[in-house]
């Protein structure tokens, strides 16, 4: 593992985003804080999509629901931050693999639309159950970040944490690929059937591959959400946002794992970039669909993609 | 007990205009295999362009009907060059993207141009009493149109040239080709009706309720529950679905909070895509 080059691009990223806001301040901080969201987003999606050929397009309920279930413990019952991250991550991730055994006897087009259906109930269960405050949400007192030495402190920590999230999903992204597993799931993604008759255990993969690829969202639902304040079922499940880690993977280019992460950066720094902008920021939608529309249509690849068929040492380089 | 049976009616009326929004859906998705994610946005240009015709122009909004119906296979043909043509035949992901790219281009041009501040036609006719209640004349008039316009289709596809050829494609495309049929031509028309139809049902929608360029997701959402209850791919099957589930919306509004109506839909939809991935409704397809 040390020999490979790709490790090390993983250890250098995760050591820029410690060393760049330490130096650089706040405003990097909450910039970079957003990218490393996305990147994870991005990441675990890719496990579904890049891996295994699965039209996930509800990936953001593990994100929203791991934020609900992560404020609940830390808000209502003064669970401290640590236990509260791990143990939402845990509960979601074994959701997500009880309803990946039932819907993930779907393929194509209809898994992609239970994969909605699942989204909208659970946003529409969130917003009406009252312990978890109904539609307005629920806000976290001050007093929760007094462990963890007030508030400013507070948001430090969850910065490095989301970091530390980062740098396992990308571990877990080339860990998998490199697999046995990772083999199986490739096989699925190039034909279920074959797969099966050679031996793959194509349902109980893909529902591991599903709980998995939810496991790391959800603790960065409830780290997110944490920093945020606030969490609201409408911003929690916004489907777009589920929509806009898929268009990151896509720009970056799905099945890779460099591709993926570098996709999350990208699309937070242009996002960001159209929203200040004083002629793009009524257009960014429009702009970020016609890039979208030009991805799918002539470069289905992504940037990796593109490298990829350039060169050939990038393969061994950007895995 | 008239109250529920008033509110099953509303529901009713309802569905059967969910049911044509969802027709628009499950045709494209029955002849070409795309599921159109910008089926919410075209909705809501068909909203926007009742609102225009009526209240800028001032025409009777049922006789703008056939020029929003004209607009939207013109817009639909346009969609078909640029993103849909391409993309056919690829994996999922890509239609999928492919149609969701074209989503978020209108609903941002439509954000810009018209904010996200409800618009609203003026415009009533007079309803029909029950007892204490009312069932306002809109619906029933958008029921009607609802009704004849999915009949119309179903005419259209069974009895005219296009109409078979079109469900020739749907059934082996390669064969239809075979057999002389211009099969590109037939999918562009195919996906000119489909948007048609979903930007009158939009229409119709604006007749009853105020609305802005972001409601087009809420139908578009609606219209998946019912083509899965309709059977993917299946017209006749989705009027059905749009009824049963105007019939569940209005039979359940009395009883719980109206909160709730999307808990009980979308936990349905998914229960009934793996249970019975096919539809409730095997008909239509004389199997």
């Amino acid at each position: 593992m040390l020999k490979r080059p790709f490790f090390w691009i993983i250890v250098a990223t995760v050591v820029a985003f410690v060393v760049l806001p330490l130096t650089g301040g706040i405003g990097i901080r909450e910039s970079l804080f957003l990218a490393a969201i996305y990147m994870i987003l991005s990441l675990n999606l890719n496990l579904m999509i890049g891996y295994t050929g699965y039209v996930n397009f509800g990936s953001i309920v593990f994100f929203g629901l791991g934020g609900t279930l992560g404020i609940y413990a830390i808000s209502v019952l003064h669970w401290p931050l640590w236990i509260a991250v791990p143990v939402a991550g845990l509960v979601v991730a074994l959701l997500a693999l009880l309803l990946g055994l039932g819907i993930l006897r779907l393929r194509g087009a209809y898994f992609a639309l239970a994969t909605i259906g699942v989204v909208e109930a659970t946003s529409a269960f969130v917003s009406n159950f009252d312990p978890f405050g109904g539609s307005t949400g629920m806000y976290i007192s001050f007093t929760a970040y007094k462990p963890l030495g007030g508030p400013r402190e507070a948001l430090w920590v969850a910065y490095f944490a989301t970091v530390g999230l980062l740098g396992l999903s990308l571990l877990l992204g080339y860990a998998i690929k490199r697999s046995r597993f990772g083999l199986g799931l490739f096989a699925i993604r190039e034909d279920e059937d074959a797969a099966m008759v050679l031996g793959v255990k194509a349902p109980l993969y893909k529902a591991m591959i599903y709980s998995i690829s939810a496991l790391l969202p959800a603790m960065a639902g409830v780290l997110f959400f944490f920093k945020n304040g606030v969490v609201q079922p409408d911003q929690a499940f916004d489907l777009t946002l589920s929509i806009e880690a898929i268009v990151m993977l896509m720009l970056g280019g799905q099945g890779t794992v460099f591709g993926a992460a570098l996709g999350g950066f990208a699309y937070e720094q242009f996002r960001g970039y159209l929203l200040t902008s004083s002629t793009f920021s009524n257009f960014h939608l429009v702009i970020a669909g016609a890039l979208l529309l030009l991805i799918v249509l002539f470069a289905p690849g992504g940037l990796v993609g593109w490298l990829h068929d350039r060169w050939k040492v990038t393969r061994r380089i950007f895995e | 007990m008239t109250g529920i049976f008033v509110s099953i009616l509303n529901g009713l009326l309802l569905g059967s205009i969910y049911g044509l929004a969802a027709i628009g859906l499950t045709l494209i998705f029955g002849v070409m295999k795309v599921i159109n994610l910008a089926h919410g946005s075209m909705i809501a240009l068909g909203m926007f362009a009742l609102y225009f015709l009526a209240s800028s122009l001032g025409m009777n909004p049922y006789l703008a009907l056939p020029l929003v119906a004209v607009g939207g296979f013109l817009m639909g043909l346009v969609v078909y060059g640029v993103a849909i043509h391409r993309v056919i035949g690829r994996a999922e992901l890509m239609s999928l993207l492919a149609t969701f790219a074209v989503s978020m281009i209108v609903v941002g041009l439509g954000t810009a141009m018209w904010s996200t501040s409800p618009y609203n036609v003026q415009f009533s006719i007079p309803g029909l009493s029950i007892g204490r209640y009312t069932i306002p004349g809109n619906h029933l008039v958008a029921a009607v149109v609802a009704i004849l316009i999915a009949a119309a289709l179903y005419v259209f596809l069974y009895y005219t040239r296009i109409g078979k050829a079109i469900r020739a494609v749907a059934s082996n495309r390669q064969a239809a080709e075979l057999m002389g049929i211009p099969s590109t031509r037939i999918l562009a028309i195919t996906f000119g009706i489909g948007i048609g139809i979903a930007a009158v049902s939009g229409a119709l929608i604006a007749t009853l309720f105020p609305f802005t360029i972001l409601s087009g997701s809420s139908y578009e959402l609606k219209s998946f529950v019912v083509t899965v209850l309709g059977g993917l791919g299946n017209p006749a099957g989705a009027l059905l679905g749009g009824l049963l589930l105007g019939f569940i919306e209005g039979a359940v509004s009395p009883f719980f909070n109206v909160g709730w109506t999307p808990v009980i839909e979308f936990s349905l939809f998914v229960l009934i895509l793996i249970l019975f991935p096919a539809g409730l409704f095997r008909i239509g397809r004389g199997r």
